[in-house]
């Protein structure tokens, strides 16, 4: 009844209408039996009725909700002022529209990145079954210590915390029986993975326990990706067989679109096929992760593979067949001395990785902006209210309550609000877009990054949260009962009031000491950015060297030294492309982010501690010329020669910082002896090679020992070659596709079957391992920009404001004898002084701050004198200029202009 | 109270309560009868009355208002409440 009420409000009060009239009539009528003239009964009709109208708008308002009638007159009006007032309506909704885009857009960010579960069932029971060693050095990667073989057996069958658990690997596999070779990525899973993360195949059917057992028929499971790209969603791809490193596989199924392993794709799923006879205690490169049984904590899990750990140690051995627990040596080497724990945690989390601390620092930096682009609002808004003081000082007069005035005023911010969160809106997709483009491609879950309800709910408080800021102040300032005094002053003399300044310019240091901690902290990303491309990184001009990848599985060249010779006559085709000026290979690149195999190394003529372990050093096999294809200096000695290699030469090549530590010099290392282990033969130190930051720019260069790409193993008495093999390719043509289409036709004119993977230049490859620092970077410097911006603005607002309030002053100051020099100095002294207070405040907090952002620097300390000192100048220098237009206005006041005003 | 007194004898438009309520205090309560519509929308409001259009026996388009249960139940309450407010004063006008 009562809504019907309200929305036909209209139709039912013409029902009123018509009911009144009737009234009237019937009135008349009785009036006309009585014996009166038509005109007579009518007049004495209305009177006996009274106000009609009056009662019928009586009616009207009692169908309607009051505050909402009147609200939505405030909201007109303030309309109607926005509209009214277009250059204030432009600044202060292009101020919020990029404040509260940029702050959706990260909030979005964070959210599906940290905050929504992973696109799993039950997610929150998933776990990434990590592991530490912290006494093993180099061994583990920044994922932790993955599983071996035999640690999978055992804790799979012997665990009492998991519903379910799998391990995982990926690699680079060659398919072929599709057309062109084609290298593609794979994840190689065990039994129980699929079960664990609890997904079925979109088409086909999942991997199951027969497709694990060793020598089973092939099998593979397509992504949804690459069955789109190679067989166009056929449905009769499944079925097929397809040649993977050149071993027939049949199609089994299809995964669905979302599928990732802790965000990691591929085209391929195959079955790992794990042999419990081939199972040792090393090898510990599995990704593991499980499903929580209900009610068991990471803790309770923890204590149970602790509990394992003993039992897996005397189970297995070293060697295929060998001895369990190798007479007691696994337990020593393994658990006493590498300390291998448990350290499980939630895998969101250890999918999230270290990007956490990214992002929060971004938000945090925006929420400043915000926070500016609102101070800025509100001194825009006060500017406005005191040219509305007669006007509001009207309203007032004329019976306003000073709540109906300050709602008024609320209302008309909370407008500007929602209009800037709307257009924020908009800015927020396009943002979005533009960074799922372009950020750093290892942003986790980046495929998962849009704006969903929390986004949009987001926005709504935000817009709401910040109209409702920057409308108090004004609001609070202005609707107190003093509004009347200004009818009669006609908004005149009012204006020197101190403390209407004083909001003005505690809102402007608040803004400049935001300004302050946000440029600091964007000149220490600067920084950070500039120690981090002025380290020399081991290699040259990244820019002129292209990279790619070659596999070359044993299923199609089966000996070891005839792959070899395949890769050198790669190299040697690839050489001959005009404008090519060296090549080489290794089994690994400077920062490529391949899988990196550590060791021990002996030296010569030093007794070691039965039991003992030496250090960790990378292992690294390169080529003959790989060096010099990157620009990286032989420091003493020579590089390796092809003769060395297929004349079977024990020797190795070691990296300066190896040298300096085992012999204090590079020089003494050349021809000294070293082995790998006790089994090992003697190797020749050929030379030694400049160090080679190998995990990114802002992590130390690591200790390298150089094995050559083919001859005797350190731990089997077997000839091996490197088969998976990144090229190093300088010429000034890298990166061109002309060059590419080269270098795919000499790598297939070695052989026909052989695919070339991950073309990228060095230049590339630096500034992925370094997309984390830029990408911080570059939000902060946005954000750093903005926030200058802002505080310039408020700065250059508030000195003009001042000036056009005082001109009757300085126009007395002046008519008295003041120079205009001293009247700019006023005004300048003025603003000067608001910015050093903003940048004293500033610098406290940002000391206190930029603690958090430690993990992100590089080369640089939190407290950087530099920047410290930098950040301050800058804002003054602007500061003057921004003061100084207005100042100068101020001295060319005209005095006998000023008077006559008067 | 008046109005849905009114009512209670049956179904009435406008112009007949009016008519009613002014024959009723034979003149004494001078009322406009305007001020009729308001009270009748505030009873729609609560439920107390529903409306329908119809015809008089002057063949004259009114509304006609019906008492509804809970109007019944609503005059109830006044009237009781009224009597025994009258018969405080009375008691109290006795007293003195």
């Amino acid at each position: 009844m009562f809504w019907r009420n309200l929305l036909r409000r209209d139709h039912e009060d013409e029902g009123w209408r018509e009911e009144m009239e009737s009234h009237v009539q019937m009135l008349t009528d009785s009036f006309l039996a009585q014996g009166l003239t038509p005109q007579e009964a009518r007049s004495a009709a209305l009177r006996q009725v009274g106000n009609l109208t009056g009662r019928r708008e009586e009616i009207y308002r009692m169908n309607g909700i009051e505050w909402l009638d009147s609200i939505s007159m405030d909201v007109r009006y303030a309309l109607r002022g926005l509209r009214s007032h277009p250059s204030f309506t432009a600044v202060a909704l292009l101020t919020l529209a990029l404040g509260i885009g940029a702050n959706t857009a990260v909030f979005s960010v964070v959210n599906s990145v940290l905050l929504k579960p992973l696109p799993f069932p039950r997610a929150e029971e998933l776990v990434d079954l990590a592991q530490v060693a912290p006494g093993a050095g180099g061994v583990i990667s920044s994922r932790g210590l993955g599983l071996s073989t035999s640690m999978y057996f055992t804790y799979t069958e012997q665990n009492r915390s998991f519903q379910s658990m799998g391990v995982w690997t990926s690699r680079a596999v060659t398919v072929t029986g599709l057309g062109e070779p084609e290298q593609v990525s794979a994840n190689l899973i065990s039994d129980g993975l699929l079960q664990t993360l609890a997904v079925q195949p979109e088409a086909g059917r999942p991997l199951t326990g027969a497709d694990q057992v060793p020598g089973a028929n092939g099998t593979a499971l397509l992504s949804y990706g690459y069955w789109q790209r190679r067989f166009g969603g056929d449905r009769s791809a499944i079925g097929r067989k397809i040649l993977v490193d050149a071993r027939p596989r049949e199609i089994i199924g299809v995964m669905p679109a979302s599928f990732s392993i802790a965000d990691t794709r591929a085209d391929l799923i195959l079955p790992l096929q794990l042999d419990r006879r081939q199972a040792i205690l090393e090898g510990f490169s599995l990704t593991s992760l499980a499903r929580l049984k209900p009610g068991i904590s990471i803790h309770q899990a923890n204590a149970d593979i602790a509990r394992l750990l003993p039992i897996w140690a005397r189970s297995w051995a070293s060697t295929p067949g060998g001895a369990a627990g190798d007479g007691g040596f696994a337990e020593k080497l393994f658990l006493s001395s590498w300390r291998i724990g448990p350290n499980i945690r939630p895998l969101r989390e250890s999918v999230v990785g270290n990007v956490r601390s990214v992002l929060w620092v971004v938000m945090g930096t925006l929420a400043i902006v915000m926070l500016i682009a609102c101070a800025n609002i509100a001194n825009l808004l006060l500017v406005r209210v005191d040219s509305r003081q007669s006007e509001l000082a009207v309203r007032a007069a004329l019976g306003a309550g000073w709540t109906r005035i300050v709602r008024q005023l609320l209302i008309e911010s909370l407008v500007l609000g929602a209009a800037g969160g709307a257009l924020g809106l908009g800015i927020a997709y396009g943002g979005l877009r533009l960074l799922v483009r372009h950020a750093p491609s290892n942003l986790p879950r980046l495929s998962e990054i849009g704006l969903d309800l929390h986004a949009l709910a987001f926005t709504a408080i935000v817009s709401i949260v910040s109209g409702l800021f920057f409308g108090l102040i004004p609001a609070w300032r202005y609707a107190g009962p003093r509004v009347s005094l200004t009818v009669r002053d006609g908004g005149r003399t009012m204006s020197h009031s101190r403390d209407r300044h004083r909001t003005r310019n505690i809102l402007v240091v608040v803004q400049v000491s935001l300004a302050v901690v946000l440029l600091i902290s964007s000149g220490l990303m600067i920084r950070t950015f500039q120690e981090m491309r002025s380290v020399r990184p081991g290699f040259e001009r990244p820019e002129a060297v292209q990279t790619f990848r070659v596999v070359l599985p044993q299923t199609l060249i089966p000996k070891d030294e005839d792959a070899t010779r395949t890769e050198q006559s790669i190299a040697d085709k690839v050489a001959a492309i005009p404008g090519v000026i060296s090549v080489g290979f290794g089994s690994a690149l400077p920062m490529d982010g391949a899988p990196p195999n550590w060791d021990g190394i002996l030296k010569e003529g030093q007794s070691y501690a039965q039991g003992s372990v030496p250090p960790m050093r990378l292992y690294l096999n390169v080529s003959p010329g790989l060096f010099g294809s990157l620009g990286t200096k032989i420091k003493a000695g020579r590089d390796l020669t092809w003769t060395d290699i297929y004349g079977g030469r024990k020797c190795v090549l070691v990296s300066e910082n190896l040298a300096r530590e085992l012999w204090g010099s590079a020089q003494a290392a050349v021809g000294k002896r070293v082995r790998a282990n006790d089994i090992d033969v003697w190797r020749e130190v050929l030379g030694v090679v400049e160090d080679v930051r190998y995990s990114g720019a802002q992590e130390p260069a690591p200790a390298v020992v150089y094995w050559p790409v083919f001859g005797l193993l350190h731990y089997a008495h077997v000839m091996a070659t490197t088969r998976a093999v990144a090229f190093s390719v300088r010429t000034n043509r890298a990166g061109t596709e002309t060059l590419l289409s080269e270098i795919r036709r000499a790598v297939s004119s070695a052989n026909a079957a052989l695919a070339v993977a991950n073309p990228e230049t060095m230049r590339e490859t630096v500034d992925r391992s370094m997309a984390r620092t830029s990408f911080t970077l570059v939000m902060l410097a946005i954000a750093g920009a903005m926030a200058l911006l802002l505080g310039l603005i408020g700065i250059y607002g508030v000195i003009a404001y001042a000036v056009s309030q005082r001109t009757r002053e300085i126009g007395i100051r002046l008519a008295l004898g003041a120079r205009p020099a001293d009247v700019r100095k006023m005004f300048v002294q003025y603003g000067l002084g608001l910015c050093a207070t903003g940048i004293t405040i500033g610098v406290g907090a940002a000391a206190a701050l930029t603690r958090v952002m430690k993990a992100l620097l590089f080369g640089v300390a939190p407290m950087d004198p530099t920047t410290f000192g930098a950040a301050p100048v800058l804002l003054l220098a602007a500061t003057l200029a921004a003061c100084y237009m207005p100042a100068r206005r101020a001295s060319a006041v005209d005095p006998v202009q000023c008077m006559k005003a008067e | 109270m008046m109005v849905l007194r009114t009512l209670n004898q049956g179904p009435a438009h406008g112009y007949a309560i009016a008519k009613h309520i002014q024959d009723w205090s034979k003149g004494d309560l001078k009322i406009e009868d305007g001020s009729l519509y308001p009270a009748l929308n505030r009873m729609l409001l609560k439920g107390w009355v529903k409306a329908e259009w119809g015809v008089t026996e002057n063949n004259r388009k009114a509304r006609f208002y019906r008492l509804t249960a809970a109007g019944k139940k609503q005059l109830d309450a006044e009237s009781s409440a009224f009597n025994k407010m009258v018969r405080a004063i009375q008691l109290v006008m006795r007293t003195s």
